[in-house]
């Protein structure tokens, strides 16, 4: 090589550790980034549309049709007899999931039929026209009541035990029981759910799905089909949120738009209007909590006895696996010597729960939280001493504080050191301290702090869906296709895995292109779920680099005749022994040598294992930490209240791009907080969810997010196990910060008893939970205290 | 018909004129832009003017001045946009093809994750920054207010705004500003003088020219459905599907956009928009700035007005307590026929008022206040901003020079089927000290004015508690007492 040629760049741009922009930001901010009801449709597309049962538990005794089918426009009308193949979409297997109601609606709004014509207007107007007879049926709603009338379980419940529980309560020095509500959630990701099915010849079909698991929902179009899955492609590019919400409920949409799709031999397009959608889809599990606790009077738990029974709704869903995280992340950061956990996944006449960040995560510690928080008050401490008091050991704890009540040693803990600088960075003692001074002389206004750990284990507990798959393609002139099976929703996924492909590859990212994520390309994926994305599909696209790189080496040790190790991918160039050739060049070269410049690379996760009939097993290949301080000001005489700041610090390993990292702590945080404030699912007497829009559910505006926002990665962090580049996922963790918002709004209701009674305050705390808590309080304390807080010398 | 009408409305989208002559009352400016135009980059993301996936620009001549307001696309009716120039996402960044100043901002803060909110929110961010060099962080979450992100938790979108306001409007850097001269004189042109007839299978539009040409038409179609801002109408189409041809449109009519403010009080005409009203009534009543500020989001400001609001008496609407309270009148005119009542007697019952066949609201006049008064605007909802009041409160109370109560208003909202007084409360507060005894005895009374109902906003318990706490509250407050939580308190000093 003569010396003309450029000497490589330092460094690449947009490689592994950088905080580079989300890949899509360009086309989001002008509107040029397509979904699925953006795209051109194919000629003849006809729109479907779902009637709903309206009755939350009742025998359906007839349904007349034929005013739907007269209609303007309807082309056809489905039920379940025109389902070719199973009618059944549920994620597991179960048979308990019936796409279409037909002799029992089992909740208010459960769909019985699809009508299909010529626009989306014609079919939802089409939709309303149907007359359904039914013979009601008793019906539940809520968790304690789905107990007391001996409802079903809708599968089978997990213990976790460890220890002799009855001595370990009995020995304890101090006692208490209590319960605890927690409200359930809707995604509100703000696409709805759409598929566009668009037949193929023989019983080939490719669906548009605004999916988290192509794969799954691939498998069920086959099976609703009567067909076999290599006749059915699923796409999606990208969706517009998806928060777990995507995970199995896509099924429903896609199987009905395919099956009508091969029917005409048109394609059909479906999209639920928001209500339909809230209506139609599961949400995050409500969970009734039940606890008996034995500790010390230094706040050191001796035993826990807890049960955590979840709102499941009509059918299993993945209700099994979300119980089981709830009960696995009871502990949070907590050794419990002698514990017994239990699930109670009850059936409800509501929509069938999801997955939902967190995965009953974030409930489960909640739980474990609240206990934290009873023992504070019994005792008169602040909680975050009894937190301290009980965190798991470090390493190999000779007095062995560190198994967790699932037989899984906590290896790799550093809650320790995050809660430590947080502490320090966030002046949390100082703060406290002002804060009840604050509320010594202010009737009206009370304030609050609280700091709260996180402990998230991550890995699907599911074993086997701990692999991934990726398709490399490097072309002739240099440039780079990346496919794998994680699918985008906002995230940044995408970004992340093309950073490792770039730094793998040692080339620019723009050099990547990222594509739509098909069945057709990598198959048999797993959802993009459990915040799994990065670990498993950058360690695939890794592998399939790695494996064209290893051509690529040897190629150019024979080509150039010098040993393989004087071959090496260095900025935007390849060098060979003392010459640096431009990527492109080099590749035009092993082209022309007919080298193979395309890989499919495979990951899956070492080193866990699960049983669940023992409750024993390492189901987390590793733990993300995080802690957050939030502080609070509450209206005592309404109830209303802001979140005047919040320090997060938390753990992202060796963070691939702290901007999409940071970003991912800030949404979850914010989005945790939602749900732990205003965001209420809220059912009648006749079983109707009432909160089915955001004219009645309440999410998060950019006016509720804390007022200072002070978000860091530890940036000392790095995984201990070799995940992809040491860094560690990111998605679900940051969303169980904000207990310290819940537990901040309690310690300023606490305040209007002298913080020596704990507050008890449910979730969702809506401004109506904090005043009935401030009232409660009220009662407790004497008249006279009470007149001399809210007197007319006010 | 005594005036003459066109048989299409015009108007500007984008750099293109558009004119449409075949056209539903129902069809929203949505769906068209998406379905007919194929402009997709705006988003639907609840069909009912909550989540601003849809947010769109229009720009309108007001008094002589084009003005662009974000507006929600997909509860805004097209046949409403006459004379107007909408502005999609497609058309937001600079006239050499590069970004916004604003879209610029969002990509550099991270603004976007799923990107599907993003679109309405360059938008609303876009209106702002053309509107205001200098936002607070405060005037920030106000313009977005109306804009659900479930993604990023706003704190990089509302970084953006504020480093996206470092850049100035200019020709150089923004169409709308380079075409300001030829979009305001394209705007006069369609602005001729003549209202419209849109005829279309499913039903009638009717446009008309001015106040005497509605009161014609409507005396005309007393069946009609009359649309200001559609803020309420466009639910009725996207979730109840409900046929509500032949529309009048009223939201354009320069007569009903009148404000007079004079030592007698203010006159709102009906079609006066919330974001119009607010100059003028929080100048003259400070304290309605924080509820003000908290009526839906800024889109729905844009376009909703008092007039409908009063005219659809919701019983939690949230404009009727405080103007209870005030003493307000309204007046309603059919043909040339006019007549005024109180306020309060306007609202019959749940879902009634007095309103006739073929008779429709003109006007509101809302009297000052009195010097050396009390007066407090109470709102209470689940969320801060953008939510339907649980309960909204009023209280307007008057002593003498010895600290007695000699007058009292107390309306509620969310409180009965209709926005209500308290004449029970109000009695036992006259001719008492105004005291903290007297606040507890009153406090007590409010029950017997109100049996308010418990639902997904607030349970009933929680309704009355907090109206008597309100109460307390007010008290405080005339003690000057701090008794709320204020989340940027210099807004509060307008």
């Amino acid at each position: 090589m003569d010396a003309a040629t450029p000497r490589s760049r330092t460094e690449i741009t947009g490689g592994a550790h950088t905080p580079r922009k989300h890949d899509s930001a360009h086309k989001h901010v002008t509107g040029s980034a397509d979904y699925i009801d953006d795209m051109a449709e194919p000629a003849g597309t006809l729109h479907g549309y779902l009637g709903l049962a309206e009755r939350a538990h009742a025998r359906i005794t007839a349904i007349d049709l034929d005013p739907v089918r007269a209609a303007k426009g309807v082309v056809a009308v489905l039920t379940a007899v025109d389902v070719p193949g199973s009618l059944d979409i549920s994620s597991n297997g179960s048979g308990d999931e019936p796409m279409f109601a037909t002799e029992t609606a089992l909740f208010h709004g459960q769909p019985v039929f699809a009508v299909v014509a010529e626009t989306r207007e014609l079919a939802r107007r089409a939709a309303k026209k149907a007359v359904i007879s039914y013979e009601d049926l008793p019906h539940v709603t809520d968790v304690r009541a789905a107990m007391e009338a001996e409802y079903p379980l809708v599968t089978e419940p997990l213990k976790l035990e460890r220890g002799d529980i009855e001595a370990g309560l009995a020995a304890a020095p101090r006692r208490l029981k209590g319960e605890m509500r927690i409200g359930g959630q809707d995604h509100f990701y703000l696409e709805g759910h759409i598929a566009l099915a668009i037949p193929g010849e023989d019983d080939e079909v490719t669906v548009w799905s605004s999916t988290q698991h192509p794969s799954e929902v691939q498998h069920i179009v086959a099976h609703a089909l009567g067909t076999v899955s290599n006749a059915v492609t699923v796409q999606v590019r990208r969706m517009g949120g998806g928060f777990g919400g995507k995970e199995t409920q896509s099924n429903l949409f896609a199987a009905i738009a395919a099956i009508a799709a091969k029917k005409l031999n048109r394609a059909v397009k479906i999209r639920p209007d928001r209500d339909d959608d809230m209506i139609i889809t599961g949400k995050r599990h409500d969970f009734l909590v039940e606890y008996d606790i034995g500790f010390d009077d230094n706040g050191v738990i001796h035993a826990v006895d807890a049960s955590f029974a979840a709102r499941c709704g009509f059918s299993s869903d993945l209700s099994g696996p979300v119980t089981d995280r709830a009960l696995f992340h009871a502990d949070n950061c907590y050794f419990y010597k002698d514990v017994r956990l239990v699930s109670k996944p009850m059936m409800t006449n509501t929509v069938s729960n999801t997955a939902f960040r967190g995965f009953g995560g974030p409930q489960g510690m909640l739980g474990g939280e609240r206990m934290i928080e009873e023992i504070a008050y019994a005792l008169g401490r602040d909680p975050l001493e009894i937190r301290k008091a009980n965190f798991y050991g470090q390493g190999d704890d000779p007095e062995g504080r560190n198994l967790t009540p699932y037989h899984q040693k906590v290896e790799d803990n550093i809650i320790g050191r995050i809660v430590e600088d947080l502490e320090a960075s966030s002046d949390y003692q100082a703060r406290r301290a002002e804060i009840i001074e604050f509320n010594r002389n202010s009737p009206v206004i009370r304030r609050g702090i609280a700091l709260t750990p996180v402990k998230f284990g991550i890995s699907f507990t599911a074993t086997w869906f701990n692999q991934a798959g990726a398709l490399v393609h490097v072309y002739q002139d240099g440039s780079i296709h990346l496919n794998h099976g994680g699918t985008e929703m906002g995230q940044g996924l995408n970004t992340k895995v093309a950073q490792v492909l770039a730094e793998e590859f040692q080339v620019d990212l723009d050099t990547i292109r990222i594509t739509a994520t098909t069945t057709g390309k990598v198959p048999n994926t797993s959802a993009t779920a459990a915040s799994s994305g990065t670990d498993l599909n950058g360690m695939a696209a890794a592998n399939a680099a790695q494996q064209i790189k290893t051509r690529l080496v040897a190629f150019a040790s024979e080509k150039f005749n010098i040993p393989e190790d004087q071959v090496a991918f260095e900025p935007n160039h390849v060098r060979v022994g003392n010459e640096l050739l431009p990527f492109g060049d080099f590749i035009k070269l092993a082209y022309q040598a007919r080298i193979q410049l395309s890989a499919a690379g495979f990951y899956k996760t070492p080193d866990i294992h699960w049983n669940r009939a023992t409750g024993k097993g390492r189901p987390f290949y590793y733990y993300a930490y995080g802690a957050a301080v939030s502080e609070v000001s509450i209206d005592t005489l309404t109830g209303e209240y802001q979140v005047d700041r919040v320090d997060v610090l938390h753990d992202a390993g060796k963070s691939l791009n702290p901007a999409l990292d940071i970003g991912q702590i800030e949404g979850a945080f914010v989005q945790g907080m939602g749900w732990l404030t205003t965001e209420e699912l809220w059912w009648d007497d006749k079983g109707r969810l009432r909160t089915h829009a955001p004219s009645t559910y309440k999410i998060p505006l950019a006016s509720d997010r804390p007022k200072i926002f002070n978000v860091k990665l530890a940036e000392w962090a790095e995984n201990r196990e070799p995940t992809i580049r040491r860094s560690k996922a990111v998605g679900e963790p940051p969303f169980m910060l904000p207990i310290s918002v819940l537990e901040a709004l309690g310690m300023a209701v606490a305040s209007i008893a002298d913080y020596q009674v704990s507050p008890r305050l449910d979730a969702p705390a809506t401004p109506e939970r904090v005043l009935m808590a401030v009232e409660r309080l009220k009662a407790m304390v004497s008249e006279t205290e009470i007149s001399g807080e809210d007197g007319a010398d006010a | 018909m005594t005036q003459s009408h066109r048989k299409s409305i015009r108007f500007r989208l984008n750099d293109q004129t558009v004119e449409l002559s075949n056209i539903a009352p129902d069809q929203t400016l949505l769906d068209w832009l998406r379905l007919d135009r194929r402009l997709t980059g705006t988003k639907e993301g609840c069909a009912e003017g909550d989540c601003g996936a849809c947010t769109v620009l229009v720009g309108r001549i007001d008094s002589g001045l084009l003005t662009y307001e974000t507006v929600n696309a997909c509860i805004r009716l097209t046949t409403s946009l006459d004379a107007t120039h909408v502005v999609t996402v497609e058309y937001l960044n600079r006239p050499d093809g590069a970004l916004s100043a604003v879209q610029q901002a969002m990509v550099d803060n991270h603004g976007s994750q799923c990107g599907f909110c993003t679109p309405g929110i360059v938008a609303s961010l876009h209106a702002l920054w053309l509107a205001e060099p200098n936002p607070s962080e405060a005037d920030i979450e106000r313009q977005l207010q109306g804009n659900l992100c479930r993604c990023t938790g706003y704190e990089p979108i509302v970084k953006a705004a504020v480093d996206a306001a470092k850049t100035i409007p200019s020709a150089d850097n923004d169409r709308l500003v380079a075409a300001y001269d030829a979009t305001t004189q394209a705007l006069l042109e369609f602005a001729d003088g003549t209202g419209a007839i849109i005829e279309h299978d499913s039903g009638t539009t009717f446009v008309p020219a001015n106040v005497d040409d509605l009161a014609e038409i409507y005396a005309t179609h007393p069946e009609a459905t009359i649309v200001a801002g559609s803020t309420d109408v466009g639910l009725w189409v996207t979730k109840h599907m409900r046929d509500i041809s032949p529309v009048i449109h009223v939201g354009h009519l320069e007569e009903l956009k009148q404000i007079k403010i004079d030592e007698t009080g203010i006159m709102l005409g009906a079609g006066v928009s919330y974001t119009s009203a607010r100059g003028a009534l929080v100048s003259v009543f400070p304290q309605m700035a924080e509820l003000w500020d908290r009526i839906g989001g800024e889109q729905v400001r844009n376009m909703g007005t008092v007039g409908g609001n009063i005219a659809n008496g919701s019983p939690i609407g949230d404009t009727p307590p405080p103007l209870i309270a005030l003493g307000a009148t309204v007046t309603l005119r059919k043909g040339e026929t006019r007549r005024s009542m109180p306020l309060e007697e306007f609202f019959i019952d749940y879902g009634k008022q007095d309103r006739q066949p073929g008779e429709f609201v003109e006007s509101i006049f809302v009297p000052p206040l009195a010097e050396d008064v009390f007066y407090a605007v109470y709102k209470i909802s689940k969320r801060r901003d953008e939510d339907i009041s649980a309960l909204c409160g009023a209280f307007h109370l008057d002593t003498d020079a010895d600290g007695v109560v000699t007058s009292a208003r107390i309306a509620f909202g969310g409180m009965a089927g209709t926005p209500k007084r308290a004449p029970r409360t109000e009695a036992a507060l006259i001719g008492q000290p105004w005291s903290w005894e007297t606040v507890q005895a009153a406090r007590a009374v409010l029950a017997e004015d109100y049996q308010p109902l418990t639902d997904w906003r607030a349970s009933a318990e929680y309704r009355m508690l907090t109206a008597q706490n309100l109460l307390i509250r007010f008290f405080l407050e005339t003690c000057g007492a701090p008794a709320r939580i204020e989340r940027h308190p210099a807004l509060a000093e307008v």
